[in-house]
């Protein structure tokens, strides 16, 4: 009964479990950032050059590795929010002459974040919504090339819909495609007790074959040029709008992920179905034991988190490319994984964590062409943030932190099976 | 000669409690010294101080009457100090040679384990004090008992002499705890000297040489078994007067609520567990099960509930055929179940107090209409609960893991009883739990009885069978030996009955 003796923080006030809560993703971005920053060094030649003769001139060495990271990031936060002072200069001469034109540039990196943020929102509630049934839904992005292939369909074969009711069909036929894919997964599990990391991970290579094949065949634009295989574009009566005249690209789907947010929210949280799939997901033998059907949850649950993960994809689709083409992804379904444990596995951490990915990956493209840093360094941030929030002790200890987070067991047991 | 061990006014404070209150303990040399209270009591923290796991904030300890600071494990056993902890530190694959010398390995050509002479090693120790084990047997095969012989060899292969057994009779057999004692008597007369943490008075009574109480982190006092008695050792754990009988009128019993017939049952590795019981329980009366733990008690109990497929006969619920019926058709026919083990399956350590009081009629109304959970309602019963239940909980939102053993199990207790049921099934409803929530748990279930419940009611513990059943069934192997009235059993007949033995007559 060692348990009992053990002291116990659950007496402490709301808004102080609150911060805690954000105590350490916050500090594992920073750390993670921190790191990173040897890498940025470590890819810059002039950086280098100067480190080569850094024992006739130390201080030059020095400053140029400060200059350097200082720039890194500064074009990464540019490239990301915008730069402040020609924001401000932007919206005084709007007022002043009414020209839009030069003010919607001014806002073109934010609205980028945000729009790079929508699948990472989706695709995170999909991982999350996985967590808390004790599944480990690893096959995100398959479930996203689904959904996007579905909805790419749909969105330009069917003819003659008006908008209010094509959009809806298009983007539930993709969801619809996605819950039916992982709830193969999901049923393989409950029956025949199959791993679901395993059967997830293969339905990837599934889809991603599948895809390939569409592209290459049946869905095959005809005349088209490139590299890249593209399908046919999808009817506009199928989009999701765009919320500013162009070149901004935010479009509606943001807020479908916002709504969607609160929606897995209030299912998970203020149904019995969600309450089910927690209970099944903390302690499985206590929900068998207060009668609750554990294969019917595991694949509910599956069924819901591929649904959730289809939408980044019909969202890409309706929102942003208009078309299915090979690889649209740049690995969105993979990022939720960690996307949805920065996130603490709730769907508020995950709309936080996805603004932040989203961030992270738009003012990525600035920081290449501005300050000459390779894009690949976000993935290095990205990682460290994984591993930091994975091995939430390197944290604590090295920020003298108290208190323990509850995360870490479910994902132990995701693996346990 | 000074004592062989000293703490002089430990104390330990963790955020909110104290867990030791200027502890004072000697431990003479060939000493059994009980430590006895209730869970919470701190009797583990000041082991686990001892052990070099928590360091103290205040407080000498001095081993030989030297003055000491122990600061991890190592340390520890450096000073002879060894424990044996109520959760075995065993590596399940590997043989018993190998666990006693894993950490201290010795090697042999500078590069190979020298199994061979470990192996010699723990022979001789064996010999030496009567402890059977076989140094070639894999960990994983061996019973729960001999599992702790290991533990106990593998302190004595360090060479401690003095030994720390936190709850060694928690997880065994009768017949194990008497091998145990034998061990420990054996140990004590060749001059180890051993702490005996516990919270069973009769074992206590038994076994130590003096014994030490224990309450909220405090000493309360220490006495000779010869000097006390279990009512007065009861009193000083609680802090009042306890009623270690329990006081109930006859029985009036009514219609089979319960009639199991012929049933039988496989385990997860598809042996037979259970093999033809049939068995009825009336409403208005309590049938206990006893029997030594791993008897098919287990299976049995799942079996009725629907948590385990039923292989063959039938088991009728107030007349309705329920063998193949799920656990929720089983529980909507009103049935309370209060599971063996309740951390594992009677609640979600992470939830609240309040939602595992409403773990299995959430989906009910008034809690939810359609999916819609109705919080409010939820709440508002939970306040009801715990109240009526004495549930010691700061608030109906508290997670249910920082809650004792004994208010988890009101937790479980007020949920089942708080439905209308005619049929308890309640395993092992009072392990591990303090005295206190015993008496406590047991005036429930005779409560219950007298309006009417039946009562099938399992356990391991003879006492608590013998004071609470008015029919008992002995199980052996997967079947019912005899079904006696309470008032034929005397523990000699039961006895015979659970090793398998039909008595003459």
């Amino acid at each position: 009964m060692k348990m009992e003796e053990q002291p116990q923080t659950r007496s402490m006030p709301g808004w102080q479990r609150a911060l805690n809560a954000l105590a350490l993703p916050v500090l594992a971005l920073f750390s993670a950032l921190l790191l990173s920053a040897i890498f940025i060094l470590g890819s810059d030649p002039v950086v280098l050059t100067a480190y080569a003769k850094f024992l006739s001139d130390p201080g030059a060495a020095l400053g140029i590795s400060w200059k350097t990271i200082v720039d890194a990031y500064h074009a990464l936060f540019i490239g990301a929010l915008g730069d402040p002072a020609v924001v401000s200069k932007e919206l005084s001469e709007y007022f002043a002459t009414g020209d839009t034109k030069d003010l919607t540039l001014a806002f073109y990196p934010i609205t980028e974040s945000l729009v790079t943020a929508t699948p990472y929102i989706f695709a995170g509630l999909a991982v999350a919504l996985g967590f808390k049934c004790g599944l480990f839904n690893i096959g995100a992005e398959g479930q996203i090339y689904v959904g996007a292939a579905t909805a790419a369909f749909v969105g330009y074969s069917v003819e003659g819909l008006p908008w209010v009711i094509h959009m809806p069909l298009t983007f539930l036929a993709g969801t619809l495609a996605g819950a039916v894919w992982a709830g193969l997964a999901g049923f393989l599990k409950a029956v025949r007790g199959a791993h679901e990391v395993i059967n997830t991970m293969m339905l990837n290579y599934v889809a991603f074959n599948l895809v390939h094949f569409l592209l290459n065949g049946p869905m095959k634009r005809g005349g088209a040029t490139g590299h890249i295989p593209i399908s046919r574009n999808i009817l506009e009566s199928a989009y999701f709008p765009a919320v500013f005249p162009e070149p901004l690209r935010f479009h509606f789907g943001f807020f479908v992920a916002l709504l969607v947010a609160v929606g897995v929210w209030w299912f998970l949280w203020k149904t019995t179905l969600g309450f089910e799939i927690r209970t099944v997901g903390a302690n499985p033998r206590a929900g068998r034991y207060a009668g609750i059907n554990i294969s019917r949850n595991f694949i509910l649950a599956m069924a819901l988190s591929g649904a959730l993960a289809a939408m980044a994809g019909a969202g890409e689709v309706m929102g942003l490319n208009h078309n299915l083409a090979e690889g649209f992804s740049p690995g969105y379904g993979f990022d939720s994984i960690a996307l949805a444990m920065l996130g603490g596995g709730h769907p508020l951490g995950v709309v936080l964590a996805a603004l932040l990915f989203g961030t992270l990956r738009a003012g990525a493209t600035k920081m290449q062409s501005l300050a000459g840093i390779p894009i690949d360094i976000i993935s290095i941030v990205q990682a460290f943030v994984i591993m930091f929030v994975a091995a939430p002790k390197i944290i604590r200890w090295v920020y003298r932190l108290k208190g323990e987070g509850g995360f870490e067991t479910v994902l132990m047991r995701g693996w346990g099976g | 000669m000074p004592p062989i061990l000293e703490l002089d006014g430990i104390t330990k404070r963790f955020p909110g409690v104290l867990a030791n209150d200027h502890i004072c303990l000697t431990l003479e040399s060939g000493e059994i010294h009980a430590l006895l209270g209730e869970n919470g009591a701190g009797k583990t923290t000041l082991m686990n101080i001892l052990y070099g796991l928590y360091h103290p904030d205040g407080g000498r300890i001095l081993v030989r009457g030297k003055e000491v600071k122990i600061d991890t494990p190592n340390e520890a056993i450096r000073l002879g100090i060894g424990m044996v902890h109520q959760h075995f530190m065993l590596v399940p694959p590997f043989t018993v040679t190998e666990n006693v010398m894993l950490g201290v390995e010795t090697i042999k050509n500078g590069l190979f384990l020298d199994r061979e002479s470990v192996a010699a090693r723990i022979r001789e120790i064996s010999q030496q004090y009567g402890i059977q084990i076989e140094p070639g047997a894999y960990v994983k095969d061996l019973s729960v008992g001999a599992q702790q012989r290991v533990e106990i060899v593998k302190i004595l292969y360090r060479q401690a002499d003095i030994l720390i057994l936190d709850e060694p009779t928690a997880v065994l057999t009768p017949q194990e705890v008497e091998d145990l004692f034998q061990v420990i008597r054996e140990l004590v007369a060749r001059g180890v000297s051993v702490i005996f943490i516990s919270h069973k008075l009769k074992e206590v009574m038994s076994i130590a040489d003096r014994i030490t109480v224990l309450r909220d982190g405090r000493v309360v006092g220490t006495t000779r078994p010869a000097e006390t008695s279990p009512a007065a050792l009861a009193q000083m754990m609680v802090g009042r007067e306890v009623i270690l009988t329990v006081d109930k009128k006859p029985a009036q019993p009514g219609d089979v609520v319960l009639d199991v017939n012929d049933l039988q049952v496989f385990d997860d590795r598809q042996q037979v567990k259970v093999e033809g019981v049939s068995l009825q329980v009336r409403a208005g009366e309590i049938l206990g099960i006893a029997g030594v733990q791993g008897n098919g008690q287990t299976e049995f109990v799942e079996a009725l509930t629907g948590l385990r497929a039923v292989a063959g006969g039938t088991v009728r619920i107030l007349g309705r055929e329920t063998t193949r019926a799920s656990p929720r058709r089983i529980l909507e026919t009103g049935v309370a179940h209060v599971p063996e083990d309740r951390q594992r399956d009677g609640l979600v350590l992470t939830y609240s107090v309040a939602d595992n009081l409403a773990l299995n009629t959430y989906y009910l109304p008034p809690f939810a209409s359609g999916i819609q959970l109705h919080e409010r309602a939820i709440f508002a019963s939970a306040g009801e609960l715990v109240k009526q239940f004495d549930i010691r909980t700061p608030s109906i939102q508290t997670l249910v893991s920082s809650l004792s053993g004994g208010n988890q199990q009101k937790v479980i207790v007020a949920r089942e009883f708080a439905r209308p049921i005619k049929l308890l099934i309640a395993s092992q409803p009072t392990r591990g739990l303090d005295v206190g929530s015993i008496e406590y748990i047991h005036q429930r279930l005779v409560e219950k009885r007298d309006q009417g419940c039946a009562i099938l009611l399992v356990s391991p513990e003879l006492d608590e069978i013998m004071s609470l059943s008015d029919r008992i069934a002995v199980m052996y192997r997967g079947k019912i030996m005899d079904t006696l009235p309470a008032e034929q059993a005397t523990l000699e007949k039961l006895g015979l009955l659970m090793a398998g033995v039909q008595p003459e007559g």
